[in-house]
């Protein structure tokens, strides 16, 4: 049972871990604010409960654990609407997001106006 | 495991950081800030059960908070900076 | 070198973001040196209330630093002076955790020794904090109301018309307001927790306080001026902000009364431990609520005020 636990929680961690370099890269390497956004919104709301998960599967069950689920659904309710709150601003400031339909490579016509 | 996990976090934190130094909007820093914002949040639960520091979920349920009122603070400061008479909505004397 | 960045920078909006990464980096320090109640505070002033209002007050002025008109060669000097001098003390001062420190001689044996059971309270940070050094909490209570009056004295809560309830700068964010709504309560509980349980782990009256005016905050940046000041008018704040103080203070009043020194809890019950236990509830409470309003107070004085005045 102690091994399972382990095993789960280590699965959930590295996971976690692995989400969580994919967004911060995503925050990079994307072209532009609303993908950027749409990259470390998404990556970071699954990171943070597969992260958590993973600690809450290593503590023994107590007042801890109990702070561990908290956070999780604080996390999980104020980062999407953070997120959505800042596109929404975002938009309202008068950025709009790249349109690649020039570009034929990745099935555009090249007829819509930039 | 844990460490390899709070090795990535720290990482993203770093990549973030870099996108609020470079971000060519304001938005754009204000989307890694927050960023940053959460993965201090996990940084601060899975380092502290590594470390054995005390209280630390506290902090952190705190800094999670402190993020989130952060953002907002920011987002109403600089992008809605109009006075509220401009912002009339019906819908919201609930 | 946040720091330096932070100098160097003239964004002032950069700097303030700058600000609450060193506050929360500080905060990390402060955890790793063990004083969990100092980082709790210093997480949830200076990363949480201090970059709220910093960024009004940048809202009400200018973003951009306005250069200096000529070189202050004089600041540079007095301030290189008074550095240089503080660093010379502290090379001077003794290793952190060595046992022969005089921080560590005269009364400190006695409150690590004997709190436990001259206090009864677990977490002996808030036992030196509210009974031990009741006198120097009592007095941070009043520096705290002094700044609350500061700021009412030279920016006054400013209510005007355009502040009506449902009336919001962020418009139209229903996503929003429908998370934060339920979310509020939630921060409100948290916060009576960290009050309750500053006896056991961190906690006490100035991390609650804050944690409750956070609240209100949050609460005025999302559903506006006019809503906030309708549930909590500034009003009420005034007499709260009195009465944190003047709880405080009569905790004190009562033991003189009832015979003995100021702020002596043995006063309280016919058991010194549960007269402890009483009195620190009393005092914390004290400090919660005065610390709750002032911050409160202080951020409507800022948002009260638009632009071009």
């Amino acid at each position: 049972m102690m091994v399972i636990l382990e095993w789960l929680s280590g699965l959930c961690l590295l996971l976690g871990g692995v989400l969580c370099i994919t967004g911060g890269v995503g925050l990079l390497r994307m072209p532009d604010f609303f993908s950027r956004v749409h990259a470390s919104g998404v990556t970071e709301t699954l990171a943070a409960p597969l992260l958590l998960s993973g600690l809450l599967l290593q503590m023994e069950l107590s007042l801890d654990s109990v702070k561990v689920i908290m956070i999780l659904i604080l996390v999980l309710a104020t980062n999407p609407t953070a997120t959505h709150a800042m596109a929404k601003a975002t938009l309202h400031g008068g950025q709009r997001p790249l349109e690649f339909a020039n570009d034929k490579d990745i099935g555009g016509d090249g007829l819509s106006k930039p | 495991m844990l460490t390899v996990a709070i090795v990535a976090i720290m990482v993203t934190m770093f990549l973030a950081l870099i996108r609020t130094f470079l971000g060519p909007t304001e938005y754009d820093r204000m989307l890694a800030a927050n960023s940053f914002g959460t993965k201090t949040v996990l940084l601060i639960a899975l380092g502290g059960h590594a470390l054995s520091w005390h209280s630390f979920l506290d902090v952190a349920l705190l800094y999670a908070l402190v993020n989130f009122v952060g953002t907002i603070a920011v987002m109403r400061f600089f992008e809605y900076s109009n006075a509220s008479e401009e912002r009339d909505d019906p819908g919201a004397a609930a | 070198m946040i720091a330096l960045a932070a100098i160097l920078l003239s964004d002032l909006f950069a700097v303030v973001m700058l600000f609450g990464v060193y506050s929360l980096l500080t905060a990390a320090l402060f955890m790793d040196l063990d004083a969990v109640d100092v980082a709790f505070t210093e997480a949830a002033v200076g990363a949480g209330v201090t970059t709220v209002l910093m960024l009004s007050s940048l809202h009400l002025t200018r973003r951009w630093e306005a250069l200096p008109r000529r070189k202050p060669l004089l600041g540079l000097l007095v301030i290189g002076i008074t550095g240089a001098a503080l660093v010379y003390a502290v090379l001077d001062a003794p290793l952190l955790g060595d046992p022969t420190a005089p921080v560590h001689q005269h009364v400190t044996p006695r409150y690590l020794e004997q709190g436990a059971e001259e206090v009864g309270v677990p977490n002996l940070v808030t036992a030196v904090l509210a009974s031990y050094r009741g006198y120097d909490t009592f007095g941070e209570t009043v520096v705290i109301f002094t700044a609350g009056l500061a700021v009412l004295l030279l920016l006054g809560i400013h209510e005007d018309a355009r502040m009506r309830p449902g009336v919001s700068a962020i418009g139209d964010q229903v996503v929003l307001r429908s998370v934060v709504k339920p979310l509020l309560p939630l921060i409100l509980i948290f916060g009576l927790y960290v009050q309750f349980h500053g006896d056991f782990g961190a906690g006490g009256g100035f991390q609650a306080g804050v944690i409750f005016a956070t609240a209100f905050v949050l609460y005025e940046l999302v559903f506006g001026e006019g809503s906030a000041r309708a549930v909590v008018p500034p009003g009420w704040l005034h007499r709260l902000a009195a009465l944190g103080v003047l709880i405080y203070g009569g905790v004190g009043v009562y033991s003189l009364l009832a015979g003995k020194a100021f702020l002596d809890y043995s006063a309280l019950a016919t058991d010194p431990v549960h007269g402890q236990h009483l009195g620190i509830l009393l005092v914390e409470l004290g400090v919660g609520i005065a610390v709750f309003s002032v911050v409160l107070l202080i951020f409507y004085a800022f948002s009260g005020r638009s632009r071009r005045q």
